[in-house]
């Protein structure tokens, strides 16, 4: 008979359950983002007709994934890993970036990254998830600015900046508010109780 | 502590014994513990039946044994989970063993790792190390042992029915050679085809291995001929042990039968009395609602390829019903019939692919012939449908909220929503998040939800699916009354005696094409 | 893939990854219609040997075509001008120059989505995880998590639309103004986002209980590598080279960074 052994667990490692609900929420938050652009391309149409970089306005339900995350799980890596994961996710569903889309994701995720990491992985409150979102949103603008697969690396100057204003403003209120709000309403549902964030919904707001 | 390369001699499993003394545990973030000092002894190769009612910690019993409880709950921050006591398994601590033990849980679905069959079985010999052509041995044996031989290897598990769903996860558990396996409510989502199968297969692999086993099911009468012990579990305290009676089936519900009635097991041979039906419950009686003619249905929209649509292959056509005030529907059949898409069309939910749904109007009262293309607001004063899940119908974040939320947006009826609450014994419950309810509160709150509404059709979607006797009998009573009343009441079911209580016509649906068996 | 028996099945994961990430690398090095021809038509040659008809293709690519074109709109009317100025309407101003960027990246945004969408069709998410973790020696806890909740996909945009009409039977109008339709949007999304936690939970559960998350494991499918992976690098290398050295002899080769 053979059994498995157990690795030691310490709070800021990953368990399995850690692992498994990252990816789907990774998963589900491209699911939501496909249903949510099918519904916005009413929207989407005429704003790339008329001014494409105010596509940055909406940019920011792509990064949900990396800030909603990293708010559930509470673990170093968890807005790269999620974002990285939601990208693969895109690239299974055909996107039209290819293969691009992997580092795309990777580097936004990146961005949000950095911003917990600042905080040491402590500090989860409202002003944090802004300022993640923010810097997913602003990786997203440059990203798609200036590296070689992005998709405005031929725009002017003056319509590279005004896309990476959009992104980051969209992240910050997309990506950082909502999925705040999100993990508090989640909290309050007792279905992040296996996680750090289960008193999500009394933490204090802004400390 | 490495994992020891055991694959010793073919098809030899050591039946596993469970000592607990004194063992309780609380949940990281609860304030009362889920078990409080249990004292149980399992021998080897014992078949125990553990019964109890909710909140008794049998599902906490079953995870601690199979060494899934502490990893996933302790987080090291405030609100720690809590255990004393000692629980063991063959002597040691079931966390240090994992693999000793297999745990088969109620979903079907997440029973199922990998996307093709033999590897999905495989999963759980790959994690203990097995050497690899130790590893394809087992899973054929096991796939036999389960009655899935016929498969190939890399079929689709998501071509798989839920109680062959539920047969392979039973095989996944068989290659790890388990001594123990530990069954956690695996029949509840199944119908009762589904049901027979995976017993039998746990009876043929039990026979074959000798293994112990401990099951948690409602209903018995699946399980008493199987098993030679039954537990009773009960909330335990300072002053009540945590079991309260254990010994051989039939001398338990000898002595328990009217206790775990009142408990809502589902003690064999007894249905529980439900309001009988008062009104003129003859077919073609009652005014006409709605009716379905040559319907073609399917959940699927058509597909856009390129610039064509192509429309959606229907799951089950020419569908002829109709639904009478005062009057049940039962639409009936087996699984992959189309039963739930069809009651969703009915409902104005779904679009039909072909043939139409009509409202007459006494129902429409002018908001048009086809349900499908009211606007939500007339929907829900004219039809209500309570899903399989109630959790997919939940809008808002309290209770008394979501009895509000029909009539805050119809702009009447909020004067029902006490009574509805006082009738369905939600109002102890009124300030909760929907969320955090038990299984038969939340069916009792959607079902209040819809009716908060008052609309005339009510369609229910397996409203007794994994449900106790009480909460079984209640809905049942609820549903007569509601009959009497003048509202039509269509579900879709496999319960038989639920059909029975409520009356009416049935509308079988015949199997579309053949499933793999 | 089941019943596909095209050659490139048979390749591991893992070579077919490298070769479509050289060639996206490559591509988005420039933006010119000549290497992304070049490309082009060597990604159509692979179809068979990838399993994939034009009939397929056509049903899978079509949204991929139709993004593409839109990105070549946006980039001719927004790029810097040269050349003869063909349109000027306020900030739209599109010239022989940008026209030409635009094409090119209309092209090259098609000739880095086809790869994608080939190795998709011919490789199995099992056998990718497997070479991934064998071979890449990727954290075997990590890429199986991921693989079993990638499984779970199809269940949620399932459970997506259920949600829907769960809440319009409530009473939630998904018709009506934009704010309604939003908010209505958000619910479904939460609603979903519960759905998908508590099936990732239980599917944990499932996972640790058949002694996933211990520290060795064994892999009862060996990734292997052969000769047809030696064979598809080297025709990714090939592909790229050739790309590359078609549009520089065509003197169209414009370095992303040094054009704009």
């Amino acid at each position: 008979m053979s059994t498995a052994a157990i690795k030691k667990t310490t709070s800021k490692s990953w368990r399995v359950v850690d692992i498994v609900v990252a990816a789907l929420i990774a998963i589900a938050g491209g699911v939501i983002f496909w249903a949510w652009s099918q519904g916005a391309a009413a929207v989407s149409g005429p704003m790339n007709a008329v001014y494409p970089p105010l596509t940055g306005l909406i940019a920011g339900g792509w990064m949900i994934p990396a800030v909603l995350g990293m708010l559930i799980i509470r673990k170093p890596g968890a807005a790269l890993f999620c974002e990285t994961v939601a990208a693969t996710g895109e690239l299974l569903m055909g996107s039209q970036y290819g293969a691009s889309v992997l580092f795309s994701g990777f580097v936004q995720g990146l961005g949000a990254e950095i911003i917990f990491a600042i905080f040491v992985y402590k500090k989860f409150n409202l002003p944090v998830a802004l300022l993640a979102g923010a810097a997913a949103g602003l990786f997203c603008g440059l990203n798609d600015s200036f590296a070689p697969w992005g998709w405005n690396i031929a725009y002017a100057g003056g319509d590279k900046l005004a896309y990476i204003i959009f992104t980051a403003i969209s992240g910050a209120i997309i990506a950082g508010a909502l999925s705040w709000i999100a993990t508090r309403g989640l909290a309050r549902t007792g279905v992040l109780s296996s996680f750090a964030s289960r008193k999500a919904a009394t933490e204090p707001v802004f400390s | 502590m490495e994992a020891p390369n055991h694959h010793g001699a073919a098809g030899a499993v050591r039946p596993a014994a469970v000592t607990a003394r004194g063992w309780g545990w609380r949940h990281a973030g609860r304030a009362k513990p889920a078990v409080h000092a249990l004292d149980l002894d399992i021998l080897p190769g014992e078949r125990v039946l553990l019964l109890g009612p909710s909140g008794a910690g049998k599902s906490t019993l079953l995870h601690a044994l199979a060494g899934v409880l502490g990893d996933v709950n302790d987080d090291g921050e405030a609100g720690d989970s809590d255990e004393s006591g000692s629980l063991l398994v063959d002597g040691g601590s079931p966390r240090g063993q994992r693999g000793r033990a297999g745990l088969m849980q109620q979903d079907p679905e997440t029973q199922v790792v990998l996307s093709r069959v033999g590897d999905d079985v495989a999963f759980g010999a790959e994690n203990l190390a097995v050497p690899r052509d130790a590893i394809w041995t087992r899973v054929h044996e096991a796939l036999a042992d389960v009655g899935l031989s016929h498969l190939p290897l890399d079929h689709p598990t998501s071509a798989l029915s839920g109680g062959q769903k539920q047969r392979l996860a039973l095989a996944g558990i068989l290659a790890m050679r388990p001594g123990l396996i530990l069954l956690d409510e695996p029949t509840a989502n199944l119908d009762p085809a589904g049901v027979l199968e995976v017993r039998d297969a746990v009876a043929r692999c039990l026979d074959k291995t000798g293994a112990t086993l401990v099951v948690v099911e409602h209903r018995v009468s699946v399980w008493k001929d199987l098993v030679d012990r039954i537990v009773v579990l009960q909330p335990g305290s300072a002053a009540d042990p945590a079991v309260l009676l254990d010994g051989p089936p039939d001398r338990v519900l000898d002595e328990a039968r009217t206790m775990l009635a009142a408990a809502g097991v589902w003690v064999p041979g007894y249905v529980p009395a439900t309001r009988p039906r008062a009104g003129d419950a003859r077919p073609g009686a009652g005014d006409l609602l709605l009716a379905a003619e040559k319907t073609a249905v399917s959940r699927e929209r058509p597909r856009r390829s390129g610039f064509r649509k192509i429309p959606p292959v229907p799951v089950q056509e020419d569908i002829t019903a109709q639904v009478r005030a005062g009057q049940a529907l039962a639409i009936t059949g087996p699984n992959g019939a189309g039963k739930s898409t069809f009651a969703l069309t009915l409902a104005g939910l779904l679009e039909p692919v072909t043939g139409k749904i009509s409202a007459t109007t006494n129902l429409s009262r002018g908001a048009g012939i086809d349900p499908f293309r009211w606007k939500a607001e007339q929907l829900i004063e004219r039809i209500g449908t309570v899903f399989q899940e109630p959790e997919h119908q939940f809008v808002t974040g309290r209770v008394r909220d979501e009895l509000l939320f029909g009539p805050r947006h119809l702009g009447h009826g909020e004067d029902r929503v006490d009574e509805l609450l006082e009738r369905l014994r939600l109002t102890p419950l009124v300030d909760a998040n929907p969320y955090t309810l038990s299984g038969g509160e939340k069916r009792r709150l959607s079902v209040a939800t819809v009716l908060a509404a008052s609309p005339q059709v009510l369609v229910l979607d397996e409203p007794t699916f994994g449900q106790d006797a009480n909460t079984w009998a209640e809905l049942a009573s609820f549903l007569s009354e509601l009959l009497d009343s003048g509202t039509a009441v269509v579900s879709v079911t496999h319960d038989a005696e639920f059909t029975a209580a409520l009356g009416g016509t049935e509308l079988k649906l015949a199997a579309a094409e053949k499933v793999a068996r | 893939m089941r019943g596909n028996n095209a050659l490139l099945t048979r390749a591991n994961p893992l070579s077919k990854l490298a070769a479509v990430v050289l060639i996206t690398v490559v591509l988005a090095l420039s933006i010119d219609w000549v290497s992304a021809t070049v490309a082009l038509a060597f990604e159509v040659l692979l179809f068979p040997l990838a399993g994939l008809t034009l009939t397929l293709l056509w049903q899978r690519g079509w949204p991929l075509i139709l993004a593409a074109a839109v990105g070549g709109w946006s980039t001719s009317i927004l790029a810097p001008d040269s050349g003869r100025t063909l349109v000027d309407v306020g900030i739209w101003t599109m010239s022989e120059g940008s026209l030409e960027t635009g094409l090119g990246f209309m092209l090259r945004g098609l000739a880095i989505a086809l790869p994608a969408v080939l190795l998709m069709s011919c490789t199995d998410p099992t056998d990718l995880a497997d070479a991934l973790a064998q071979k890449a020696r990727l954290p075997h806890r990590f890429v199986l998590g991921t693989l079993a909740a990638m499984r779970l996909v199809g269940l949620l945009a399932e459970e997506w639309q259920t949600i829907g009409m769960a809440r319009r039977a409530r009473g939630v109008g998904s018709r009506g103004s934009v704010l309604q339709r939003v908010k209505a949007t958000l619910g479904q999304s939460f609603g979903l986002l519960v759905q998908a936690i508590r099936r990732a939970s239980r599917l944990a559960v499932t996972m640790e209980a058949r002694g996933f998350g211990g520290g060795t494991r064994t892999w009862a499918r060996a990734s292997t590598y052969s000769v047809l992976d030696a064979w598809v690098l080297a025709g990714g290398l090939l592909m790229a080279g050739l790309a590359v050295v078609a549009a520089v002899s065509a003197g169209t080769w414009n370095m992303v960074w040094l054009g704009s």
